[in-house]
């Protein structure tokens, strides 16, 4: 891969990616790469997001699930628009 | 035959058979109050470490046994060459003498009570000062790398921990447990959100249903009953959240990659307890506070740590090198100095975790043939024990 990717995110079934660059400003074409398959898209950031914060790859509404490494890593508890910011302002754990 | 299998490292073999890769000579205390005198017979002569803790007295019940194994499988490790025991009073003294003695490695016990400081500091000096003579001529020689107690644990975990430095270790098991190695995971509190993906790690059905019973009994007895809110506050943590991580599911996930694809664990071991059931991966119910889980795995035989960071952990333990593994650029940019595999290519998407697992276990194979890691240039010694429940 001769760009270096923005974003990785684990599965296919995942709907939230991770910001893998430094310094990532709202409206950057992101190149994200799905890790289980090198496959890539892209995707335009919504937000500056900080490396290492989730972005989420496509409309998700309260209520709705987070899925990452194909698995249930909580519930969306605010409507988050593809490309925005998810964290804990809007995502929370299922348990305690 | 892999490529794995030929691989040899210079080790200490000690008197059980079981191989050290460091050699130290340890001044250790019973208890609390008899820190003062080991330190100063570590002061006293060079080439001996004294290993300073806060706990000891008036302990009972199965708080009392986690901290003899505790004590006792720091002076039993085979890190350890030879051991002086100090402690306030000679019973418990010599219980922790004679579980170090069954190893076979030269142990000596005192204790301060009817002599006091001066006296104690006194005769341990000129014991520790005939070890140091004896380790000091030990010689390593050449031991399969099967021979090597590799455990592991992860810090200030982040969302880069999941994608590279977890999948390295996890990579690395993969590897070395066909060959023979003994691993060590746990972090009981840590598998919370993937505990159904654990316990189908397990080697059967029966060991997959004691862990699960464990892991139930930890978010009965002690979660459920001292949380005073949702323990959004613990897990995760600031720093975990800081670095992206946003739920103890998603943290748990990540934290379990460091198993790999096909490593199953044989069996599960109390706090500190020694491996039982033959060669393989067990699971240690420990806590997830860094230096309290490396200490009961370093007391439970592991000879080197192998430690995921994201955001930057800075831990060490006293008698087994920590080798700190990081896929977080701004952490390799950061934080260099703590810093021993880089595996921030993964990142980039310049390395593929399985050339990752390989410059891990190149590390391994350097550490344990002598290589300092950071934690050691650093001075870090993180030793703490794991208490259960407030003393008598």
């Amino acid at each position: 891969m001769s760009e270096i990717p923005h974003l990785l995110v684990h599965e296919q079934a995942d709907n939230v990616g991770v910001v893998v660059v430094e310094g990532l400003t709202a409206g950057t074409d992101m190149l994200c790469c799905i890790t289980h398959d090198n496959s890539t898209f892209r995707l335009t950031a919504g937000a500056d997001v900080p490396i290492g914060h989730k972005i989420a790859l496509t409309d998700l509404k309260a209520g709705d699930t987070a899925i990452k490494y194909g698995e249930d890593i909580g519930k969306i508890i605010a409507d988050i628009p593809k490309g925005a910011h998810v964290h804990t302002h809007n995502c929370k754990t299922k348990r305690w | 035959m892999s490529k794995y299998s030929n691989m040899t490292f210079m080790g200490y073999r000690r008197e059980n058979g079981r191989v050290g890769v460091r050699n130290h000579v340890v001044i250790l205390p019973l208890d609390d109050i008899s820190n003062a005198a080991c330190e100063a017979v570590a002061n006293n002569i060079k080439g001996t470490m004294a290993i300073p803790h806060a706990y000891g007295r008036l302990q009972f019940g199965e708080d009392l046994e986690v901290h003899f194994r505790t004590i006792i499988g720091t002076g039993a490790n085979p890190n350890v060459a030879a051991v002086v025991v100090i402690g306030i009073e000679p019973s418990w003294t010599q219980r922790v003498v004679d579980g170090i003695a069954k190893t076979g490695k030269p142990v000596w016990g005192i204790s301060i009570e009817q002599k006091g400081d001066l006296e104690t500091i006194r005769q341990a000096s000129w014991k520790a000062k005939e070890y140091v003579h004896w380790a000091s001529e030990l010689q390593r020689e050449e031991c399969n790398i099967s021979e090597l107690w590799v455990s592991t644990k992860c810090g200030e975990s982040d969302t880069t921990t999941g994608l590279g430095s977890c999948p390295t270790v996890g990579n690395m098991y993969d590897k070395l447990l066909p060959e023979g190695i003994y691993g060590f995971f746990g972090e009981t509190s840590e598998i919370t959100g993937a505990e159904h993906i654990c316990q189908k790690r397990a080697i059967n059905e029966e060991v997959g249903e004691r862990w699960y019973k464990m892991w139930k009994a930890y978010q009965d007895d002690v979660i459920f009953a001292h949380q005073t809110d949702d323990l959004s506050d613990s897990q995760p943590t600031k720093g975990n959240i800081e670095g992206g991580l946003t739920t103890i599911e998603e943290k748990a996930l990540g934290n379990l990659e460091k198993i790999g694809r096909t490593s199953q664990y044989v069996d599960i071991l109390d706090p500190a307890e020694a491996p039982q059931s033959g060669k393989g991966l067990y699971f240690m119910d420990s806590s997830s506070a860094a230096a309290e889980c490396v200490t009961l795995m370093a007391a439970g035989g592991a000879v080197i740590h192998t430690f995921p960071t994201g955001q930057g952990n800075v831990i060490g333990n006293p008698i087994v090198p920590v080798i700190k593994i990081t896929a977080n650029p701004r952490t390799v940019r950061t934080m260099a100095e703590h810093v021993d595999v880089d595996v921030s290519g993964i990142l980039r998407r310049e390395m593929t975790i399985d050339e990752a697992g390989d410059e891990l276990i190149d590390m391994i194979r350097r550490t344990a043939n002598g290589r300092n890691t950071a934690a050691e240039a650093l001075g870090h010694r993180e030793f703490s024990m794991t208490k259960l429940y407030r003393s008598a």
